[in-house]
């Protein structure tokens, strides 16, 4: 089994998720594992060795094309007879990865949040139905490819750290292969995502009116948190679609939610069920969100949150 | 313009979900179905490019006769034709995105607009492959475009902000929510809906690349610990995430 690991770039160093996906892939058992980066400095995959991984091919490109890398990994896989291609389930990965699937005629398992080789092929599990179902997906074609959600598998540092070897792969590029071009990327300055955070705070309609948020943002600073909000909210205007969790928003995985004064329709459920911990406070004992909550407190947000703030504020420092 | 706006049915979210005979697939006996809700921005996008640039907007599904439901929908909307390609039995989002782009080849649109995700299998795959198999460029998650010319600027989202992108004609694009407003048919438009022509189309018979194996309902494995608002309480609720949850 050969497994080709999409790097990610990001800074002097690669994406949290891409070391994810080495984990992942060390953890099939797999006998050979290859790094693949596109863009970027070659030098950033280095940290790749401290994960285990030895051998990256890199190809530099001065500006991003989600066509061009897509048509370098399928062509770096392919030359490398590869029997897999795990990529993170991001922005990134989820533009690419089908494109490689076609050119690799190969399987396709987006959004997995469990892998395990089963008769000496790779099974993804994933919800589907807004998590409402679990299904175990395998690929019917020699080569497959997946998609790891974010933050759900570990990355783990190898017991000893490798060596790394970065070579550098020219793919055959054609003009049709550059023809989507990343000309500009804007930062939401000074505000942590959802998508990036550790642990985000969310607030609903118990909050009662945009004005009130400053409950929310108090506890999310006092956890070096993200702000996320209920549909609800969004769509009353109170936060921005951005901070949006949920079916209609973005899908997290962070190490804790805590969901304010949110009642947990399954439309959000399915945005946030798969965090490792999740907290729920809400005035109504009866809310869903109890039911997925490892800690709950039935209270008034504008009650319970000063409080909260207050005494995780002694334990964090902040 | 050519326009094409690919649609799916999906089960309502709020549908209870049961487990089917075969192991594999929901049970549909009893389950609403209904227009993805992300293909509603699609319509909408192609509705008003027509509005601007003048053409037709086709919508078509991969389905059977139950999915002519959503295009009456699209019909009702304003689309100017329906098309209906059969899906065949165990079919994967590969062999729906070969029936989309075989479908598409012989109309030679000059964009084809879906919505970000279908809300039943949320693969996020359908833009990518369909752009693959017809050799366009293809930009998923468009949260807001212009078209100038054959030139095409748009924003997509991704973590902590947003990509800027350029590409041409004829490309396929997916739909973030708040791209627009869709709109909601009027009572007339529905009504007419019902008697339009939908074209019915033979899909791809290439072979699925991958299978489902088994489906269950998810095990909650949740410590369920639940407290009230006293001070007492709540400084518990810290010391669990701190020294059991080890959280903070």
């Amino acid at each position: 089994m050969k497994i080709i690991v999409l790097l990610e770039p990001s800074g002097n160093s690669i994406k949290r998720s891409s070391l994810e996906s080495i984990t992942a892939a060390r953890a099939l058992g797999a006998t050979s594992i290859h790094g693949f980066m596109y863009g970027g400095e070659a030098s950033a995959a280095h940290i790749a060795g401290e994960y285990g991984l030895a051998d990256i091919a890199h190809t530099p490109a001065a500006e991003y094309s989600s066509t061009a890398a897509a048509t370098s990994l399928a062509q770096f896989a392919k030359n490398e007879a590869a029997t897999a291609v795990i990529v993170a389930a991001n922005a990134t990965g989820k533009e690419i990865a089908p494109r490689v699937a076609v050119k690799l005629e190969a399987g396709y398992i987006p959004d997995c949040v469990g892998l395990a080789l089963v008769n000496g092929s790779i099974q993804g599990t994933r919800p589907v139905y807004a998590g409402k179902a679990r299904i175990a997906v395998s690929a019917t074609t020699a080569m497959s490819v997946y998609a790891l959600r974010p933050n759900v598998f570990t990355a783990r540092k190898a017991d000893s750290a490798t060596s790394v070897n970065v070579r550098t792969f020219t793919p055959q590029l054609s003009e049709s292969d550059t023809r989507v071009k990343v000309t500009n990327v804007i930062r939401n300055e000074g505000k942590l995502d959802v998508l990036e955070a550790d642990i985000i705070v969310s607030g609903g309609r118990g909050l009662k009116g945009p004005e009130n948020f400053h409950l929310v943002e108090n506890l999310a600073d006092k956890l070096s948190a993200a702000v996320g909000a209920s549909r609800a909210v969004v769509d009353a205007g109170w936060r921005p679609h951005g901070e949006q969790v949920g079916q209609t928003g973005k899908t997290v995985s962070p190490n804790m939610y805590v969901a304010c004064g949110i009642s947990g329709a399954v439309q959000h459920l399915a945005g946030m069920s798969s965090s490792k911990v999740i907290v729920a406070i809400n005035k109504d004992k009866e809310a869903p969100i109890f039911k997925v909550a490892d800690y709950g407190i039935v209270g008034d947000v504008f009650d319970v949150l000063p409080v909260l703030s207050q005494k995780i504020a002694a334990v964090t420092g902040k | 313009m050519n326009i094409v706006v690919c649609v799916s049915q999906v089960p309502d979210t709020t549908t209870k979900i049961a487990i089917g005979a075969d192991g594999k697939t929901i049970e549909k006996s009893g389950v609403k179905f209904i227009l993805n809700p992300y293909d509603e921005y699609a319509i909408e996008e192609g509705l008003q490019l027509k509005e601007k640039f003048g053409g037709t907007v086709t919508a078509l599904t991969v389905g059977n006769d139950s999915s002519k439901d959503i295009l009456r929908t699209a019909l009702a909307m304003g689309a100017d034709k329906a098309v209906l390609i059969s899906d065949s039995v165990n079919s994967d989002t590969f062999a729906i995105a070969s029936s989309i782009a075989d479908y598409a080849k012989t109309v030679a649109p000059d964009i084809i607009i879906l919505g970000r995700q279908s809300i039943d299998y949320d693969s996020f795959a359908m833009a990518s492959m369909v752009g693959e198999l017809m050799n366009l460029p293809s930009i998923s998650m468009v949260s807001s475009w212009t078209i100038n010319g054959t030139s095409i600027t748009a924003e997509r989202d991704i973590e902590g902000g947003k990509e800027v992108i350029e590409t041409s004609l004829p490309c396929v694009i997916s739909a973030q929510k708040g791209l627009n407003n869709p709109r909601y048919p009027k009572l007339p438009d529905i009504m007419k809906a019902k008697s339009k022509p939908i074209d019915a189309v033979a899909g791809a018979s290439v072979p699925a690349r991958v299978m489902t194996v088994s489906m269950e309902l998810p095990q909650t494995q949740r410590r369920g610990i639940i407290l009230n608002d006293s001070e007492h309480d709540i400084t518990e609720l810290v010391r669990l995430l701190h020294e059991d949850a080890k959280v903070i």
